[in-house]
């Protein structure tokens, strides 16, 4: 008799919740002709809506499900609700943008909702198998977004250049799973942990290990592997680049976090030494390549790049303070981000016409409080206070600096100051300058107005009162080590 | 005696051909091969280790890898097709309204 | 060991007879190519165009969709061999499973991929 293993539906609800949804969303958007996109706006945040409510009770758990594959603790949860943030703003924002086309383009949906479910399995994994599905689940669905917009050739050509790097990169962090595998015997993160504390394994281990590293930089595109970044972020529909630079970001840091904590921990002085230079040339080459971009998207895409720079410094710190401070990063990013692609998505008009920089002049002149918003979304890039970006800045350099990386730390504000160029000059040419001919009107639309306004007022607040963001970052973290 | 040793060598040359076709080569079509090569390459080295160990959750992964592999082509050949649709090429060099 | 000498001698026999039939009848035949002769042989039926042409982008459709569904029988071969073993769980969790497959045919059917027009 072979034992049934033990299902417990209950733990991984969030996630299935989001799966039935696209689900739903496939099957009736392909019978209602009309209004397909609206219909499946509505079902995609409800769906997120209850995914929110029955992640809550995660937070108090701390155990594993279905013979160890999945682990329940806060910080799945707090993983989750990120996630679910960056998921739900993201749908507000696109519901026009696929309407525009007189296309309805539904899947949309549906592909997001999937998205958002392979992430979550992935943030909560507890074996390399249940990442690696969950990381393809997220990618393949991406994939098809950045290559959705059917007039779009630099749409086309976005994902087929996401989807070349992307499987690259899954091939690499897959061979690195396998040579772990061949080392402990097994792919649960807590049997590697204890098979490496052993010392077992020596080169092959450390082989593995570097792999898995690649791997992870590709996703996260941290320098050296950032080169698909910007190409992929300028062609992608522009609502997707802010959900792609967030949530796919967050959630690949997340899984890093885990692996590299949970499993490789006893290799952990071989893998800072790595993740050290890998920080200061994503920062470096982040920051300066920004400064010469004419294209909204181009720019914000060399500063998300920046940012996951920024974020890796918070790996090297690493342990709790590290760890945490990355997570209120990612909480702050998640708004910024969301925030100012929205507002690009918006003054980019009908198939992201107006795009470059020089589009933004006298933005402030004809639309004030749309001007104002961006330029909270811009400071809190930058990190000027009070912003959330601020206070995630000070906190990741703070558990750098108490943990004895003060050069680190000097390159990354020295960086950070240079980031501040190019965010003003967005701003500048919003409040200083003005346009050479009257561009046409604003569409706003009420998801897109509550999306923004979310956005702001999410920046602002974890900016001000950080402390119950931080305090719960720091209660997440503690289950992992 | 073939042993742990010659299937890892044989998986690692596979993996690095895998890799060159993927960096060098321009048709769309082959690079997609090429990507199947790689998880393949892949796919090899955990049947070895999985034999080498006894343990059967390598098997295991080699399943979903082959699985989730399929999934991956078969987007990469709709949109390899919808770029022909609109440009008349898969060539990776022609492929170039962005900056590479 | 002997008694296999007589099945190496037949071996080497029938490789020798094989290959002279083959190089004698490339050395001594007269070669007289017509057209006809060129022609590919396709069960006695005249060759309609060449081989070598493009196809029609709806098999690549069918290609990718084939792929797709085929693949996914690789997670019922596991299943059916210890199907009796699992009982009315795993019956259920493949129904699940063939379902949410199901679904994604609904979609495309739909969409019209399956169309042949």
């Amino acid at each position: 008799m072979i034992p049934i293993p033990e299902v417990d539906l209950g733990g991984i609800l969030p996630a299935l919740v989001l799966c039935v949804g696209g689900l739903i969303v496939m099957v009736a958007g392909s019978f209602i002709p009309k209004r397909a996109v609206a219909f499946s706006a509505i079902v995609s945040l409800v769906a997120v809506l209850v995914a929110f409510a029955v992640n809550s009770p995660l937070r108090m758990m701390n155990r594993q499900a279905f013979s160890g594959l999945i682990s329940l603790d806060p910080y799945s949860w707090f993983c989750n609700v990120l996630l679910l943030i960056a998921a739900g703003i993201t749908v507000l924002t696109s519901v026009r943008y696929l309407t525009d086309d007189g296309q309805e383009l539904y899947e949309y949906f549906a592909l997001l909702l999937f998205a958002t479910a392979g992430m979550m399995f992935m943030v909560s994994a507890n074996h390399i198998l249940v990442i690696f599905i969950g990381l393809e689940t997220l990618s393949i669905s991406v994939y098809v977004l950045a290559g959705l917009m059917p007039t779009s050739p630099k749409s086309r050509e976005a994902g087929l250049k996401y989807l070349i790097l992307g499987g690259f990169s899954s091939a690499i962090f897959l061979y690195g799973a396998a040579f772990l595998y061949g080392v402990a015997g097994s792919l649960s993160l807590p049997a590697i942990a204890k098979v490496l504390q052993t010392g077992a394994g020596g080169k092959t281990a450390l082989v593995g290990m570097g792999l898995l590293l690649v791997g992870f930089s590709f996703k996260v595109a941290a320098v050296p592997f950032h080169m698909w970044t910007p190409d992929v972020y300028e062609g992608a529909p522009t609502p997707l680049t802010g959900y792609m630079s967030v949530a796919v970001k967050a959630a690949a840091f997340a899984v890093f976090v885990r692996v590299f904590f949970a499993a490789l921990g006893p290799l952990q002085v071989d893998w800072t030494q790595i993740l050290w230079v890998l920080a200061v040339l994503t920062m470096v080459l982040g920051n300066v390549a920004a400064l010469v971009q004419n294209n909204i998207k181009r720019m914000l895409a060399y500063s998300s790049i920046a940012h996951a720079g920024y974020l890796i410094v918070g790996m090297v710190a690493g342990k709790e303070a590290g760890t945490s401070a990355m997570l209120y990063y990612l909480l702050a990013y998640t708004f910024t981000n969301l925030g100012a692609f929205g507002v690009v998505a918006l003054v980019g008009r009908k198939g992201e016409a107006n795009v470059m920089l020089d589009d933004y002049r006298g933005l402030a002149a004809s639309n004030p409080v749309l001007a104002l918003a961006m330029s909270i979304f811009l400071f809190s890039l930058a990190g000027i206070p009070p912003t959330a970006g601020f206070m995630g800045k000070f906190t990741i350099f703070y558990a750098a600096v108490k943990a004895g990386y003060i050069w680190l730390v000097i390159i990354g504000v020295l960086t950070s100051a240079v980031s501040v160029f190019y965010y003003f000059r967005v701003v500048m040419k919003m409040y200083m300058e003005v346009p050479e001919k009257t561009p046409a009107a604003l569409q706003f639309g009420p998801a897109m107005i509550l999306a923004l306004g979310i956005a702001a007022v999410g920046v602002m607040y974890i900016g001000i009162f950080p402390t119950t963001y931080l305090d719960l970052a720091t209660e997440s973290v503690k289950t992992l080590f | 005696m073939i042993t742990l040793q010659h299937y890892l060598v044989l998986s690692a040359i596979l993996f690095t051909l895998g890799a060159v076709g993927v960096m060098f080569r321009r048709n769309l079509i082959v690079i997609l091969m090429s990507l199947e090569l790689m998880l393949n390459a892949v796919n090899l080295t955990f049947i070895a280790f999985s034999r080498y160990l006894g343990s059967v959750e390598g098997q295991v992964f080699v399943l979903f890898t082959m699985v989730v592999a399929a999934a991956e082509v078969a987007v990469g050949l709709a949109i390899a097709v919808a770029i022909f649709r609109q440009r008349g090429t898969i060539n990776i060099n022609d492929i170039n309204l962005m900056k590479w | 060991m002997n008694g296999y000498l007589p099945i190496l001698f037949i071996f080497l026999v029938a490789t020798f007879i094989g290959a002279a039939i083959i190089v004698l009848s490339t050395l001594l035949s007269r070669k007289n190519w017509t057209p006809i002769k060129l022609m590919p042989y396709e069960c006695g039926m005249d060759p309609i165009g060449s081989a070598r042409r493009r196809f029609p982008v709806r098999f690549f459709v069918i290609g990718m969709l084939f792929i797709v569904f085929d693949i996914e029988l690789i997670f019922l071969f596991p299943w059916a061999t210890i199907y009796d073993k699992l009982m009315i769980f795993g019956f259920v969790e493949m129904l699940i499973f063939v379902l949410v497959l199901l679904v994604g045919l609904v979609y495309v059917w739909k969409k019209g991929a399956l169309e042949w027009q």
